[in-house]
């Protein structure tokens, strides 16, 4: 019988841990000249270099170095004024070097911080993450194993290797201990993650797409008895895919500790890997005997040393943080609380933004991103901006709508042909011969054809009771098979009916 | 032998340059005198005679274009260097087989000046040794005495030259395997300063110490090959981003008036054969007689400086050589099926490295891991920079420091095969070099019983200049002493 999360939280202290990956987006990578292109053929993007052939040598990039200290400024760390690579050896078939150009002891940005609000009983309330550290290092090639039933390496008939993930430039950043979270824990690290992701999508340095693993978590949870003082043995799990996962693993490692700690059961420490589909954790590779990767300074590459007016002249071009544009947003736009986090949770904040900079009424344009637009993509279940309708074209929907050129009801037949790939709006429109019945005398006649219909409504509205009038309208609209301007022929009734 | 054979590069330069050879025939000569000698001496690995000639054919119609000194000269590469599509084995049975897809900087410069590419030549394997008796392919022989070793690791580099096989050749030195081998053959080797060089493409043994750099018979030669494989390379992020100091007319110079050379008061003495020393004095005396000023110096940290190369090569080479996994290239041991690729990795390292290179693994892992890093490679990294202090503190004083470049001329093969310590030895004199990354040449200084002597040159950091400047003073005289290089005097060289 698994324990309550309250009843966890009730007697136990958790502390996180987390580390997140994030694949650079730069446009060679990391040691190489070799592409990045996402999804590309198996091991065409490769070289001498990247597949560690004898004699090839590193060259680092220098766009990488940038996004680094870029992403330290923004998360308020110290920018070390010379740092090293250093080679972190084990043997794995998808390491061409089997060994990984990376940073030991002295990385290139150290102690900073980042806060994140989440909502608690007290209402909002911010909590400071600490980070240790911010470095580099390349990723791997990626194995595949082929038969077997498990896709893991035991089992599998053969595996096969792709290197063009080889070498793409990673970044990790690394917390401190987090403590004095209690309860909150799953949600301050959903909220550091999701804030940090946030960041980085500012920065514009990387894809963040957790589902293509351009953005990597991995939960170290520990849990120890209230007022104990004491750190309990922590697990690190991997293969958190989403922010949603976060929160999942967070919680669910919490509770499993638990379990373990009330039976009197010892925590393994241990890597973890999250299972999407049960939330529950799966053990991987015991940590008791602590791997050694003979760390030592990568002889190949000199010291990194950025010039101290050039890391100025990036701190003072950091873009607004997102935080920060959020408030300002929300008072621009005078949006209350609740629809601003919801229009952040959907991700809608910069779709919002472009599609007003585009010249549309703020209020109507996040009433079609967070209503119609966000629907469909719950139904496609796809994310908010990968809707494939962008902001100009939610834009010039607004703008036909308050011309008068289009229902509300038409155009949302319009975002609807838009998404499915039937082209721009005007084109659907044109296509479909989409148009707001304009010519008032048809529209007379059906409003009178609706009276005749329905005499006593129509006496109910002479005598003041508006409402009724509604009935009317429907008939109306039915009768000119949705294609009146709604608001004009309610104009049109109760001017007929002495109600103007 | 075909008397072209016994031409020093910068005169078949000439007559290739004026029209009268033509590379095709200097490169033929090279590939019959191959083709003569090779079966005594096992100077070469692989002997590209088609790429070679073909080349050769293309420095012949290029010949108009080309303002190269060394255009259409033969030469021998290490197999350590990576050439393009021609088989490149490090002296490793795990890389036979492997044809590298791209040439490395040194190899590019070399066909840029239109020299022509004979062949890859024997050494220890992974240049690990000091008498290519570690070769996966068997021992190469030294010209002077067959049943000797030619020094190592670059042993086939110098016997090659010294058997008239190739007028230049390529070394590289990690702590002596270009000096060394040129000390025990009659040859001349420089290692250029760290840095000078471009290291990309050359398989890495000891990447903070491992430098390619150029041999001949003579200082001249050398200077020329020098002056075509420095500067600056953008792929290798250890190459040095400055002018390559003129070295072509510093041995054109051999001028020594007024230079002060140091003689390294710790490279001498206890262990250093009569002969050795007798030769090394006779040559300080040729210099002081040309006017220099001969000061002794004393460099404290040099006792240090095998403890501490013998920490750090295999600590770098244990990271290097962990590529060679059967994954990608080279040999493939127990792919059945049913082996992970776990077991494969571990069956072809096991099958694929020789005895030598896994001691050295062995040794660079221990000295890496956890809980001895700071007493092992912490330490000899502080050595390190001692022995860099001395050079600094030596260099105050004096424009070079000299000193015998072996204690012994060369040793039978065999004899040391079953001491290690005792074959480490052999580079004292050479390795606080790599060690500081400073400049050095061996050139021959003369004979003891009949086998050839090395005298070592020393300059700072970028003054790569004056190992040519003092070497070709000290070869003048000793040239016009021997009638002609010191290689003139092989006996029993097989000439036909
Ligand atoms: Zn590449």
């Amino acid at each position: 019988m698994a324990l309550s999360y309250d009843d966890v939280v009730a007697r136990y202290e958790p502390s996180l841990g987390l580390e997140v990956h994030v694949e650079l987006n730069t446009e060679t990578k990391m040691f190489c000249g070799c592409a990045t292109v996402f999804g590309a053929p198996p091991n065409t993007q490769t070289c001498p270099v990247c597949l560690g052939m004898p004699g090839a040598l590193p060259m680092v990039n220098e766009k990488a170095i940038e996004s680094t200290i870029r992403i330290g400024l923004a998360l308020n760390c110290a920018i070390t004024p010379k740092s090293r690579f250093a080679r972190k050896n084990y043997f794995y078939p998808d390491m061409p070097k089997n060994f990984q150009i990376s940073q030991y002891d002295e990385p290139i940005c150290t102690n900073g911080y980042l806060d994140v609000e989440v909502e608690t009983d007290e209402g909002a309330k911010t909590f400071r993450i600490e980070i240790e550290r911010v470095h580099m290092e390349e990723d791997t090639g990626k194995s595949l194993h082929v038969g077997g039933a498990t896709g893991r390496i035991h089992g599998a008939e053969y595996s096969l290797l792709d290197y063009n993930r080889a070498g793409i430039p990673l970044v990790e950043i690394v917390t401190k201990v987090v403590s004095s979270t209690g309860k909150y824990a799953p949600e301050v690290a959903k909220a550091y993650v999701k804030e940090l992701r946030d960041i980085l999508r500012s920065l514009g340095v990387s894809d963040v797409k957790m589902e293509q693993g351009s953005l990597r978590c991995d939960a170290n949870v520990s849990l120890a008895p209230i007022g104990s003082g004491k750190l309990g043995t922590r697990s690190e799990t991997k293969n958190v895919n989403s922010l949603r996962s976060v929160e999942r693993a967070v919680r669910g490692e919490m509770i499993r500790h638990a379990g373990l700690l009330d039976k009197g059961e010892r925590v393994v420490q241990e890597t973890r890997h999250f299972q999407e589909d049960t939330g529950a954790t799966r053990s991987g590779r015991s940590k008791e005997q602590a791997e050694d990767y003979r760390y030592f300074p990568e002889p190949d590459l000199t010291p990194v040393a950025p010039d101290a007016t050039w890391i100025e002249k990036l701190r003072s071009e950091l873009p607004e943080k997102p935080s920060v544009r959020r408030a300002r947003l929300q008072a621009l736009w005078q949006v209350p609380d609740k629809e601003m986090a919801a229009m952040v949770n959907a991700g809608a904040v910069d779709l919002v933004e472009e599609t007003v900079a585009l010249g549309a009424d703020p209020t109507k344009a996040r009433g079609w991103w967070l209503g119609e637009i966000s629907r469909l993509a719950n139904e496609a279940e796809v994310e908010l901006s990968s809707v494939s309708i962008s902001p100009k074209e939610v834009a010039r929907i607004v703008e036909l709508i308050g011309a008068g050129e289009l229902t509300d009801k038409l155009a949302r037949q319009v975002v609807a042909a838009v998404i499915a790939g039937e082209g721009d709006p005007d084109s659907v429109i044109a296509a479909k011969g989409i148009k707001v019945v304009s010519d008032e005398s048809s529209l007379i006649a059906a409003i009178e054809k609706a009276i005749a219909d329905q005499p006593e409504t129509a006496e109910k509205v002479r005598n003041g009771h508006l409402p009724a009038a509604g009935a009317l309208i429907g008939a109306v609209m039915k009768e000119t098979k949705g294609q009146a301007d709604a608001a004009r022929v309610r104009e049109l009734l109760l001017g007929q009916l002495g109600q103007a | 032998m075909s008397e072209l054979v016994r031409k020093s590069a910068a005169e078949l330069g000439t007559l290739i340059a004026q029209g009268e050879l033509s590379s095709r025939e200097v490169t033929q000569a090279h590939l019959d005198q191959i083709a003569q000698t090779d079966s005594a001496i096992h100077a070469f690995l692989h002997v590209d005679v088609q790429g070679a000639l073909a080349q050769a054919d293309h420095a012949d119609k290029s010949r108009g274009e080309s303002n190269s000194p060394l255009h259409g000269v033969p030469l021998a590469l290490k197999d350590v260097l990576a050439q393009k599509g021609v088989p490149t084995t490090c002296g490793s049975k795990i890389l036979e087989g492997w044809r590298p897809p791209y040439d490395s900087t040194v190899v590019a410069k070399l066909k840029d000046s239109g020299i022509v590419i004979l062949g890859k030549t024997n050494m220890d394997e992974f240049a690990m040794g000091s008498s290519t008796e570690n070769s996966a392919y068997g021992p190469t022989r030294n010209p002077w005495d067959t049943n000797r070793i030619p020094g190592g690791s670059g042993g086939g580099s110098a016997a090659a030259l010294a058997a008239m096989q190739a007028p230049l050749a390529i070394g590289t030195d990690t702590g002596g395997s270009i000096r060394q081998p040129a000390a025990v053959t009659g040859t001349v080797g420089v290692k250029p300063t760290y840095g000078g060089v471009s290291r990309y493409g050359l398989v890495a043994f000891s990447s903070s110490l491992d430098q390619a750099g150029p041999c001949a018979r003579n200082v001249l030669d050398t200077a020329l090959l020098h002056q075509v494989i420095a500067g600056y390379d953008p792929k290798d992020a250890t190459s040095i981003n400055a002018p390559v100091p003129d070295v072509v007319a510093a041995a054109k110079r051999a001028d020594v008036r007024g230079m002060k050379i140091g003689v390294v008061k710790e490279l001498s003495g206890d262990g250093y054969e009569k002969g050795v020393a007798d030769r090394f004095a006779e040559s300080l005396a040729i210099l002081e007689s040309q006017g220099a000023e001969i000061i002794e110096v004393s460099c404290p940290n040099f006792k240090f400086a095998l403890g501490a190369y013998y920490l750090i090569a295999p600590s770098e080479a244990s990271s290097n050589l962990a590529r060679f996994d059967a994954m990608r290239y080279g040999l493939r041991v127990g792919d059945d099926g049913a082996r992970s690729a776990e077991e494969v990795m571990s069956l072809t390292r096991e099958a694929g490295f020789g005895p030598e290179v896994k001691r050295r693994i062995i040794l660079g892992t221990y000295a890496l891991s956890a809980g001895y890093y700071e007493a092992f490679y912490g330490s000899a990294q502080k050595v390190r920079t001692l022995i860099t202090r001395d050079f600094a503190a030596a260099y105050e004083k004096v424009d070079v420091l000299v000193s015998p470049t072996t204690p012994t001329v060369a040793f039978k093969i065999g004899e040391k095969s079953d001491d290690p310590v005792a074959m480490y030895l052999s580079d004292v004199a050479t390795i606080p070099v790599n060690l500081a990354g400073v400049a050095s040449m061996s050139l021959p200084a003369g004979l003891s019983e009949g086998l050839p002597v090395g005298f070592q040159i020393i300059a700072p950091a970028m003054r790569d200049d004056r190992l040519y400047q003092v070497g070709g003073a000290l070869e003048r005289e000793l040239h016009a002493k021997w009638n002609g290089p010191l290689t003139n005097q092989i006996p029993d060289l097989q000439v036909r």
